[in-house]
């Protein structure tokens, strides 16, 4: 079931014949996410609401929004994290109750075990889930060397920078196999050159399993980049998806050429045009 | 230039301190002997340092103090393992559960600023006058340290750390054991080095006030004689034998804690 916009329906009706899927692999459907109020003002907080969102296995979705728009609030009601106050979330057909068994989440900050070397942090997934000690350390040294990490397999996080940090996190994700990908603006701490390192790196692991990804960042040329599809989210509170964008540029991409691509420009611009109004209401709000 | 100063930074902590250091005991004594002899002090009360080294000497090479240090350290030893273990438990569990914390304030309130030291007549009168009550009188005092750094502790544990172990499929043990115990063990050796001395302090005080053996007996016997030397010579040998734990203690720390950054590692490349 898609709920989407009028304004975009005809955007997300190609989007979806173009890939026939029979169980979408991540719904949200009208949620709303509120916060009790906390501090002097004890208001209540509501950061998404009657938000509709629907990704397809396999593919690539950023979501790009202001700040504060309740973009994380997203990410942790699919993770599970969260638990929506109204609406459903399914993932794979299946109604969420308590965590997404079936996600990885890349955190925005350091989410390593400092007290774990990188093979062990790798390795700890296998670990809960049982896996004999030495045959997860196995599987994380190939991982490791996946993501170039193989000469660094014996370094505690604080002996690491900031990119190799993220490559581990993504390996220490990816080696569950999680049929979805949830990243919290992941590369925003990093350099821009690292970060576009690890943006085509992310985009040819990504192409070797084609799972399914839900993306936050803050950063359009991120989302045009990787994406197969931008969903703009409106100034928070009670913020909610209002546009969605195809974009049908080819892959396997290159992030640094093409957003040289003519196509690029004239989606980045489309977007923006978009997004625009909702960070220029967002200001507003802040001002007032 | 940070290079240079961080070069000159470096080089001037490598310069070893140890010699400055027993100088400056050496002179204490020398200042302390001065005193006494001279009789600016009264060596009845004050002691003369030489009488004291020389009892020390006499203790050792006669082997005498070995059976009273040697019940003082088991004494010290088990009130801090016993303390710290039971700290790290009741402040994990309280940490854990916000309702018995709730539930319990006032009495770990009213429990901790009580002077626990009052106890130790008691435990002589339930535990005996062996090595128990003053291995009990240790824990109370070892075990509000070890609780409250680990208590406040679980609090501080990231948030993001404990959301990525979930996602990453651990379960509420899992948790405990994963993400709980190894932050808590770094709270756990801030507070045991403070934890050592107070081990003593429990073990000590409690022979005191009442043994058969111990350095606290020894200690207690001079005193009755008016023997001050003695009583210097005993705290004296408590003083090292408290150095002695601390520097375990800091070897053990070394070696668990090796994933943590290096202070001054840090500073330099920070």
């Amino acid at each position: 079931m898609m709920r989407g916009h009028p304004a975009n329906s005809s955007i997300v009706a190609r989007f979806m014949s173009s890939a026939p899927q029979s169980v979408p692999a991540l719904v949200l459907d009208q949620v709303t996410c509120t916060f009790p109020g906390r501090g002097s003002t004890r208001a209540a907080y509501t950061a998404v609401q009657a938000a509709s969102l629907t990704v397809h296995d396999g593919e690539f979705v950023s979501l790009v929004g202001p700040t504060g728009c309740g973009k994380s609030t997203l990410l942790n009601l699919a993770a599970g994290l969260q638990a929506p106050t109204a609406g459903t979330v399914h993932a794979f057909g299946e109604r969420l109750r308590g965590l997404n068994g079936q996600a990885g989440y890349l955190f925005q900050a350091d989410a390593l075990f400092p007290w774990r070397t990188a093979l062990d942090n790798v390795a700890i997934g296998l670990e809960l889930r049982g896996m004999p000690r030495s045959q997860a350390r196995e599987r994380a040294g190939d991982w490791l060397r996946r993501v170039r990490l193989g000469a660094h397999a014996a370094k505690y996080p604080h002996e690491m920078s900031g990119g190799m940090r993220k490559r581990a996190a993504l390996a220490q994700t990816l080696i569950l196999e999680p049929r979805m990908l949830l990243m919290d603006e992941p590369f925003s701490a990093l350099d821009v050159q690292t970060r576009q390192l690890m943006e085509n790196e992310l985009l040819e692991l990504w192409a070797q399993e084609r799972r399914c990804v839900l993306f936050v960042t803050h950063d359009l040329e991120e989302a045009i980049a990787l994406s197969d599809r931008v969903v703009v989210l409106s100034a928070g509170p009670a913020s909610r998806p209002i546009a969605h964008y195809a974009v049908d540029l080819p892959r396997p991409r290159d992030v640094q050429e093409i957003a040289l691509h003519p196509r690029f420009v004239e989606l980045h611009r489309a977007i923006w045009s978009a997004l625009k109004q909702e960070v220029m209401k967002a200001h507003e709000q802040r001002d007032v | 230039m940070s290079n240079a100063m961080s070069e000159r930074a470096e080089h001037a902590s490598r310069r070893p301190l140890w010699p400055w250091q027993v100088l400056l005991l050496v002179g204490l004594f020398l200042f302390w002997h001065v005193l006494t002899r001279s009789e600016v002090l009264p060596p009845f009360f004050f002691g003369e340092p030489l009488q004291v080294l020389g009892r020390i000497w006499d203790w050792f090479a006669s082997g005498r103090i070995f059976p009273h240090l040697g019940v003082t350290l088991l004494e010290t030893l088990l009130a801090f393992v016993l303390g710290t273990v039971l700290g790290l438990a009741c402040g994990l569990w309280l940490g854990l559960s916000p309702r018995a914390a709730r539930l319990l304030d006032p009495y770990i309130t009213a429990f901790n600023s009580m002077p626990r030291v009052i106890l130790a007549p008691i435990f002589a009168v339930w535990f005996g006058l062996g090595i128990w009550s003053k291995v009990l009188l240790g824990v109370t005092l070892v075990f509000f340290i070890v609780f409250f750094s680990v208590y406040h502790g679980v609090r501080e544990v990231s948030p993001v750390l404990l959301n990525n172990a979930r996602m990453l499929g651990a379960t509420r043990t899992q948790l405990l054991r994963h993400v709980y115990l190894p932050s808590a063990t770094g709270w756990v050796f801030a507070s045991l080095h403070a934890s050592v001395g107070m081990a003593f302090v429990g073990a000590v005080v409690g022979e005191y006030l009442g043994s058969a053996r111990g350095v606290g007996y020894l200690i207690l016997q001079a005193e009755g004689v008016f023997d001050v030397n003695t009583v210097f010579a005993g705290v004296i040998v408590l003083t090292l034998a408290a150095l002695g734990l601390d520097r375990l203690v800091t070897l053990v720390e070394r070696r668990m804690m090796n994933w943590r950054p290096k202070v001054q590692e840090h500073d330099l490349h920070g």
